[in-house]
């Protein structure tokens, strides 16, 4: 209906995605401000037991097909036109995953509804529904002002707290089936796990992290000179290992690994939101970095504006030297 | 097979980027651009491919401003065509617009496959690739590492999620793909080699075909965060700043 919020759940291999729970805190908002209710769109196989997880929701809408038991783009990018065609919602929240990055889009142009990407926050008021987007790496915020009657907001990971889309209770359950899934164009083969690394970079205490400031893997040593001086381990920014400088088991970051050290050292790291979506809740955040505008002073909590070439050694040795 | 990489210009990042006095939109006479990364990516990839399974791949560019030097670099770098789209784009194009334009202009040229960088830094209104694959109704894969064909019609992509989970799909040709990171690091084109490129080789060009596509939204303040727990500097010589550290990290007990 014209005023319910919409949000498109996720999940892989039977467990729902936190951003999920963020997305339904934040449409609850929205649907109190609307007037509306709180749909829950979950589309999957053999996925109805998710439904006691989601409280939060005044309904949920199921759309259930076989093709939709592993996650494919067009299988659930059609799923998903068919259910919000059918609900027509005011806004309609996907996450800004890499699910998400397949749907919004597609929803967007296939429905003719905008999109608004990388949202840390979306209102509806008077003036209707307004979306902020974290664009330039993080380093600027864009609000804008959505025109029509339904639109997707693709809401990045962390911009609401997850705990308030967790509320017990099962809701409503409304089917849709959707047309046509079959004769698709991508077909899922296999799922590959991540090999297990030498070292396990969610259960150190201590994180140096290595970013593309580095310049040369020969750098790397001077790195890992204060990750041992500390007790701790290396882990990266994704440059660092699409360039085979470490290995992907250190990768922090969206499509890498989230941590949550006693400390967190980002060294010559920009701050894209990729890479704070892993690393935001480490307890303490130092960061070095040339750039005084770089976003991850946005959640550092000590920043140092310099050539990390220049601290990094003088810091390992009073470590190192210490009494 | 005939692979075409659409790509696109960013403000360079590591720069200041300035708001323009309406605090709408950057201030573009004073921005230094460069190719979005990702898209160096995507035609690392294509140039990839061609060289293990022989490819012709053409580069375009919808002319946002000095995409002249980028598209070069890519005939240096082994691209086989490179084509601009030109037309009214100074101030900035919507990634729904650009699609809509680069899926008219493609649509006239062979095309087996189209890789596109996974985003950019400043599509607010969706990245490129999907919306392109949606607006000529293809089958498009986002965040993909790894491309490789699977008989005549068909390719074999990886698409990774969080926590370095990869699914491996079969993708039916003609499709797009949202290319995260190339199978090997984007390959460099010597300075010489694109100054030569440029006296001897063309960029063709093509006026932007007529489009009813925006992004349906308007940008009322663009600003730097306003973030209530931003970092405590640490200022003084490196000397300092490494003793200042050093205190931090022994107070919390995490030198020991
Ligand atoms: C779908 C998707 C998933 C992604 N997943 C991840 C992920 O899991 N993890 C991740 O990290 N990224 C991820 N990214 C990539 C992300 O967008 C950024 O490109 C990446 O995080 C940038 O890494 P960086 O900060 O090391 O490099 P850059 O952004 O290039 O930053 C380098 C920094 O080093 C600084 N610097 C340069 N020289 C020095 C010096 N001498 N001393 C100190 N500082 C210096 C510069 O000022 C700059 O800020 C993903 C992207 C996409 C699209």
């Amino acid at each position: 209906m014209l005023n319910d919020v919409a949000v498109v759940l996720e999940h892989m291999e039977g467990v729902l995605a936190e951003v999920s729970f963020e997305m339904l805190a934040k449409g609850r908002e929205l649907a109190r401000a609307s007037g509306g209710r709180l749909v829950a769109v979950l589309p999957g196989h053999g996925v109805r037991n998710l439904v006691d997880e989601l409280g939060a929701a005044d309904v949920v809408t199921l759309v259930e097909h076989e093709a939709l038991a592993h996650y494919t783009p067009e299988a659930y990018v059609r799923a998903l036109a068919a259910a919000l065609t059918a609900l027509e919602p005011r806004a309609a929240l996907v996450a800004s995953s890499s699910m998400g990055l397949d749907q919004a889009g597609a929803l967007s142009v296939r429905l003719g509804w905008p999109l608004c990407a990388y949202c840390r926050d979306a209102h509806l008021d008077g003036d209707g529904l307004s979306a902020v987007s974290q664009i330039y790496g993080g380093k600027l915020l864009a609000e804008a002002v959505v025109q029509g009657a339904h639109a997707i907001c693709a809401m990045l990971p962390g911009a609401a707290q997850a705990a308030e889309g967790r509320a017990p209770g099962t809701p409503a359950v409304e089917m849709i089936s959707p047309p046509d899934l079959v004769a698709l164009p991508v077909r899922f083969k296999r799922l590959i796990r991540p090999e297990a690394g030498d070292v396990d970079i969610t259960r150190e205490s201590v994180l140096v992290s290595v970013g593309r400031g580095i310049q040369s893997q020969d750098n790397i040593p001077l790195l890992e000179e204060l990750a041992h001086a500390l007790g701790g381990a290396l882990s990266a920014s994704r440059p660092i290992v699409d360039q085979g400088w470490l290995p992907k088991t250190r990768q922090v970051g969206k499509s890498g690994l989230s941590v949550k050290p006693k400390l967190y050292v980002a060294v010559g790291i920009s701050g894209a939101p990729e890479h704070i979506e892993g690393m935001r809740g480490a307890e303490l955040i130092l960061a070095i970095n040339t750039d005084p505008g770089a976003p991850i002073f946005d959640v550092a909590h000590y920043g140092v504006v310099s050539d990390l070439f220049d601290v990094l050694p003088l810091l390992t040795e009073k470590i190192k030297s210490r009494a | 097979m005939d692979i075409v990489v659409p790509v696109k210009m960013v403000p360079d990042l590591v720069e200041e980027l300035e708001v323009n006095a309406e605090g709408t939109d950057l201030d573009r006479s004073v921005m230094k651009l460069r190719i979005n990364e990702f898209d160096e990516h995507a035609v690392e990839e294509a140039l990839g491919l061609k060289g293990r399974h022989g490819a012709r791949v053409t580069v375009l560019a919808v002319d946002t401003g000095d995409v002249d030097e980028t598209l070069f670099t890519c005939l240096a770098k082994g691209a086989d065509r490179a084509v601009k789209i030109t037309g009214d784009f100074q101030n900035g194009v919507s990634s729904h617009t650009m699609a809509a334009v680069l899926a008219k202009v493609i649509a006239g040229m062979p095309h087996d496959l189209i890789l596109a960088g996974v985003q950019a830094a400043d599509d607010r209104d969706g990245q490129v690739g999907v919306l392109l694959g949606a607006t000529m109704g293809l089958p498009h894969v986002s965040v993909v590492t790894g491309v490789e064909p699977a008989g005549d019609k068909a390719v074999s992509v990886r698409q990774e999620y969080a926590g370095g989970l990869v699914a491996e799909l079969e993708v039916d040709l003609p499709a797009v793909l949202g290319i995260q990171a190339a199978r090997q690091a984007p390959r460099y084109a010597p300075v010489s080699k694109v100054r030569q490129i440029m006296k001897t080789a063309k960029l063709e060009a093509i006026a932007a075909p007529a489009v009813d596509a925006g992004a349906g939204s308007t940008v009322r303040r663009l600003a730097k965060p306003e973030v209530a727990g931003r970092a405590e500097f640490i200022e003084g010589s490196p000397e300092e700043v490494a003793e200042r550290l050093y205190a931090i990290l022994t107070e919390r007990g995490l030198v020991k």
